[in-house]
């Protein structure tokens, strides 16, 4: 049933498909981002409670959601590489690694810009934000472990099950800040039967929603393309490109 | 397979106890960590009660980090890991062996010292009891899943601060549950549910761990 799935695991094929999809991602994603965003800051209703200050949910929600979503995405990547020991899955999981690491940071800087006219605070110590800033220890912390190897795929393997660990723990962490402290607004967009916001406000959210998620994979995608050139740069395959890239003038 | 179990528990116990001073510092650094706080804090009563377990909780981890380092590192080093998995027997078991060994050395003289701790920060009785169960139930969990990062970073030359920025984190939700079952004691309130949620993880722990950690052990040894 997953055969189709498996010449994947051969860096040249997988390099191919980042090829194949990059355009897909990264112009509807640009496009998505930037539309989301204006019509968000620009044009959407002010808030009758919050003014203007509540745009920044438009870069906020999207970001603090992804954030979450890449680190899901990250250990699947790192599930798929353990179990069938692809090397090409521990790549993708560390080009993710640091793109999480920065939408997470993105998420708590504007969280932290919000929480000062809204609650008068930079920083309070409430459910979401610390799960929030826990997420980010456990990316640096996979980072480091990736970093701290000198054989990249045992890196990748070693970086793996810490992204495993860090899995399980994501859903215990979540709940435990929650039932510790609260002081975070409830979700807005996650009760799909009746938002508790108004549909003019919600398009241009889901809109950037869409677009930070599909400029995330076109970052991976890019990422992952230089992570496999730079494992392989011995290859035939990859000398040829170089040598494609270049106009054939000067082989390598 | 249990002659060879046995031999290990019977070969990491003895070993643990000629080495007496690497046993006791992990515990005299808790001791010391726990007098910071009413120096620095400040010696009121009613203070220290408050922040007690939470300090009590965190001493420990500290400790537990810098104790943890010589789980595996002595037989990486001198290459007996590398029989155990070339013996063919299940590297999980023997994984599950000598995580129980640093435990029943490591943790457990820190239960018997937690009196001690619980006079100087001025715990009640009730308190002191809620302590003692979260202690008994939370440090094999610190044991357990610390294994899992000592197994991938033994083979690193300076692993040890790594090691802590891998496991703080994994460590909170114990941390978070803990201190609220020695808090709800304090207040009198029951506090079966935090015990029985960090029952719940050890017991994740206890079926998953050994066989992450013979992962992560198979990792390090490439």
């Amino acid at each position: 049933m997953w055969k189709w799935l498996h010449p994947y695991a051969k860096p040249e094929r997988a390099y191919q498909l980042c090829v194949t999809l990059q355009p897909y991602f990264l112009w509807p994603g640009i496009l998505c981002l930037v539309a989301g965003s204006i019509w968000g800051l620009a044009f959407a209703p002010q808030d009758y409670q919050q003014g203007d200050s509540f745009r920044i949910i438009y870069i906020h929600v999207p970001s603090a959601i992804l954030s979450m979503s890449t680190y899901v995405a990250m250990a699947v990547a790192a599930l798929v590489g353990t179990v069938w020991q692809w090397r090409t899955a521990f790549m993708a999981m560390i080009a993710m690694a640091p793109i999480g690491a920065v939408v997470t940071f993105i998420a708590l800087f504007t969280g932290a810009a919000w929480g000062k006219p809204m609650w008068g605070t930079w920083w309070v110590w409430d459910a979401r934000l610390t799960s929030e800033l826990i997420l980010l220890f456990l990316y640096l912390g996979v980072i480091a472990l990736y970093g701290a190897f000198e054989d990249k795929q045992q890196a990748g393997k070693a970086a793996g099950v810490m992204a495993l660990v860090g899995v399980v723990n994501v859903p215990i962490i979540h709940y435990s800040v929650e039932w510790w402290n609260t002081l975070h607004q409830g979700a807005t967009i996650s009760k799909f039967d009746k938002p508790s916001i108004a549909p003019e406000m919600l398009w241009p959210l889901l809109i950037a929603l869409v677009g930070l998620a599909l400029f995330i994979a076109a970052v991976t995608v890019m990422r992952m393309k230089n992570e496999i050139i730079r494992r392989e740069y011995h290859r035939p395959w990859v000398k040829d490109l170089a040598a494609r890239a270049l106009g054939g003038d000067h082989a390598v | 397979m249990n002659t060879l179990i046995n031999g290990i528990f019977k070969r990491d116990m003895a070993l643990a106890f000629r080495q007496r001073s690497e046993l006791a510092q992990p515990l005299m650094f808790l001791l010391m960590v726990i007098t910071l706080f009413p120096l620095g804090i400040g010696p009121g009563p009613v203070t220290l009660q408050k922040i007690g377990p939470g300090v009590i909780w965190i001493a420990a981890i500290l400790a537990s980090l810098l104790a943890m380092e010589r789980l595996f590192r002595d037989d990486f080093w001198d290459g007996s890991l590398e029989q155990y998995m070339l013996s063919g027997q299940s590297v999980a078991a023997i994984a599950a062996v000598k995580v129980l060994v640093h435990w029943l050395v490591s943790f457990l003289p820190l239960a018997l010292f937690s009196p001690l701790l619980a006079l100087f920060l001025n715990l009640t009785v009730d308190m002191y009891i809620a302590l003692m169960l979260t202690l008994v139930l939370g440090t094999p969990l610190l044991s357990l899943v610390g294994a899992i990062a000592v197994g991938l970073t033994v083979g690193l030359q300076r692993g040890g601060v790594l090691l802590a920025l891998l496991l703080i984190p994994v460590f909170i939700p114990l941390l978070i549950f803990a201190t609220s079952a020695v808090d709800s004691a304090a207040l009198q309130l029951p506090y079966r549910a935090q015990l029985a949620i960090i029952g719940a993880m050890l017991m994740l722990a206890m079926a998953s761990a050994p066989f992450a950690i013979a992962y992560a052990l198979k990792v390090s040894q490439n």
